[in-house]
Order: C-alpha cells, then structure tokens, then sequence
C-alpha cells in the first residue's frame, strides 16, 4: 500500500492512524490476519520499532488483537470497528466545517449546501 | 547479557593541534537504529573508526558488548568504511571468499541472494563496475554478516535517490535484530523513518541523543528540520566574514 508520512508527527502515530483506515475500509477485514512487523515495516520502509509501537497502539483501541499461536488479528468485534469509523467521519466534518468556515460559510450555510450536493448526485 | 551494547565515557581523539572529539559521553543499546548525524568535520567518521580499533583515543573510555576495543570487539562488528579499500582486479565473488575465511559469521548465500536484488552481478571485476555499484557491493559484505554491531558510515551517498530506497530496504531487511546498526550521515531527510535514534554531533561533542519520535513529539519538527535550524544558527553565529 502506498505510507504518506508527513515530516510534523511522529511516524508510529500516522502508521497507526493509517492501518486504522484499512482495518475501518475493509482491506483487513474483521478476524483477519495482519501481516507481521517486519512485513509491514519493509513495505512502508520504516524501522520494525517503529511499526511495533503502531501495532501495540493498535491493540490498545481494540482493532487489533494478539494472538499466540496466529498472530496478530484484526477484531471480530464490529461495534469497535464502527467507533473507529465514526471517530474518524468526525475528524473528517471538523475538518470539512473549518474549511467552509474559512470560505465565510456558516455551519447552516455549508449543511444546506452538502444536502443540495447529495442531491444532484 | 546486558542491554548495552556501546558505552563511551569522556573520549577525546586530537590530531595534533586539532580535537576531533572532545568528550563524548555515549550508551547505545542493542536492537536499535541509530543516526549518527552532524556536518563535515564534527567527527562522526573519527567515532566510528575508534569503535573499529583504526584509531587510538587520545583519552577516554570504549566499551563494546561490555569489553574494551580488541579481538571480541572486531569480531561482533560489521564495518563498512567510508571509502574503498578492494583490489579493483577482484570480483565480488572473491570478495566473498576473502569475507568467508576472515569472518565466521559471514553468510555467503546471503550475500549472493542480496546481489540478485540489488542487481549486482557477482563475477564482475571491481574496476569494471560504476561507483554506485561497488558501494552496493561493499554493502552487501557488510550486511552478509551475522554481526552485533554495523557500523556504515556514509553507505548511501553515492548512489542516486532510487536505489537509496532500495540500500535503506536492504538494511532494514537483513540487519541481526539482536543486533545494532550505527549509520553515520548528513542526508537525514532520506534515512529519517528507518531510525529509531538520532545522535547530533557538532565540533566533536555530542549535543542531543534522543529517540526520533521524542523528537517529533516535542519539538513538532522532522529530525531533518531540526538538524537544519540546529546547524544554521551555528552558520550564522560565525558569520563575520
């Protein structure tokens, strides 16, 4: 897959934050296999520490689960995965109302507008 | 075994008149990715040629896997220098034999298997090779060990930006993960997210050692960024010309 990586965060936190985004997309579907570290750290061409600590944050909000014998999985739990889903929509509509705020839009103004969109679609 | 792999305590190295280091004080663990960064002349390739025996400290202390620089020494680490130092009439081939019988961890399929990717052709003589090519070469000896310490000083800077990634990869896939790998540069931006520490070193003294995500994390800025605001005031402070 293709890492962007930006110069201003620490690189664990955006590989996490990217592998969420597969695991909420379905690349990695609910009880599937991740791949191990160092597979991982080679495609995304970062140290396997690195990619170790995104891991473990990971396991830490749920998507992804350890396991023993097999690996590390995602979650069969769907609720977890739908928060994670929800969490980032929000980011994205923070992100979305600033930006028409920037344009001089309202949140009333930029929510009529989004509704005349959906309905040309 | 403990954690530590380097330890130094107050080395200090002159050449007559000149100090290249003055005082570093260091500890460096295993399994770790570590930067040695700083510009020409703050002393990197001095450190790294005291931890290989080729140099002598003027003072101060060394201490590699937990035994001053010697025999154990040399034989736990990987060195590859920051010029060439082959027979040009020599192929890769019989570079490999020369590694087999000086270094009993020295892994020759491995080292045939690190040429297929690299796209070196192992029988070629040296002297018909291009200067990327015999650096890729050079490397391939160095990693082709099973070594606890890999000390590269300057490996990717004299290939072009694609086959930077390509070395960077090849490190990273086929370092001893017990083991540590102490890379010396001034091309920080490229090796930046292989790295899990940076060492800053100016005028022979060592000035931030930290890892880099601590170092995104408080400062909000790339080790590269940082490097640069660091080593420009230095600029501008002496700037009466």
């Amino acid at each position: 897959m293709e890492w962007k990586l930006s110069d201003d965060r620490p690189i664990w936190l955006q590989l996490s934050e990217q592998l969420a985004r597969q695991i909420v997309s379905g690349v990695y579907p609910p009880g599937g296999k991740l791949p191990s570290v160092r597979e991982l750290a080679a495609d995304a061409g970062v140290n396997p520490n690195t990619m170790q600590r995104a891991l473990s944050q990971l396991e830490s909000e749920g998507l992804a689960v350890s396991n023993r014998t097999a690996g590390r999985m995602v979650t069969e739990d769907a609720a977890v995965i739908d928060a994670a889903r929800r969490k980032m929509a929000r980011e994205i509509i923070t992100t979305f109302f600033a930006a028409m705020a920037d344009l001089g839009l309202s949140r009333e103004r930029a929510i009529e507008l989004l509704k005349e969109e959906g309905i040309h679609e | 075994m403990s954690d530590l792999l380097i330890q130094c305590r107050g080395l200090c190295k002159s050449y007559g008149r000149k100090n290249a280091l003055q005082g570093v004080d260091l500890q460096v663990d295993r399994g770790r990715i570590v930067g040695l960064l700083g510009p020409n002349g703050s002393g990197k390739t001095t450190l790294i040629k005291i931890f290989c025996g080729l140099l002598q400290p003027t003072s101060g202390e060394v201490l590699i896997d937990g035994q001053p620089i010697g025999v154990h020494s040399k034989s736990v680490i990987s060195y590859l220098p920051d010029r060439m130092y082959f027979a040009d009439w020599m192929a890769a081939t019989d570079l490999f034999d020369l590694f087999h019988d000086f270094y009993a961890d020295f892994d020759r399929q491995k080292a045939m298997a690190m040429c297929a990717s690299l796209g070196v052709e192992p029988r070629d003589k040296m002297k018909t090779m291009s200067k990327g090519t015999k650096e890729k070469v050079q490397l391939v000896l160095v990693m082709a060990r099973k070594a606890q310490l890999y000390l590269l000083d300057e490996p990717i800077a004299g290939v072009d930006p694609a086959a930077r990634d390509f070395i960077l990869s090849t490190i990273l896939t086929n370092y001893n993960e017990e083991g540590t790998v102490l890379i010396s540069t001034h091309l920080i931006s490229d090796i930046e997210r292989v790295l899990d520490e940076a060492i800053f070193l100016k005028d022979g003294k060592v000035i931030l050692h930290n890892s880099v995500d601590n170092i995104r994390e408080t400062q909000g800025k790339s080790v590269d960024a940082l490097f640069r605001e660091m080593f420009r005031a230095q600029a501008l402070e002496g700037g009466s010309f």
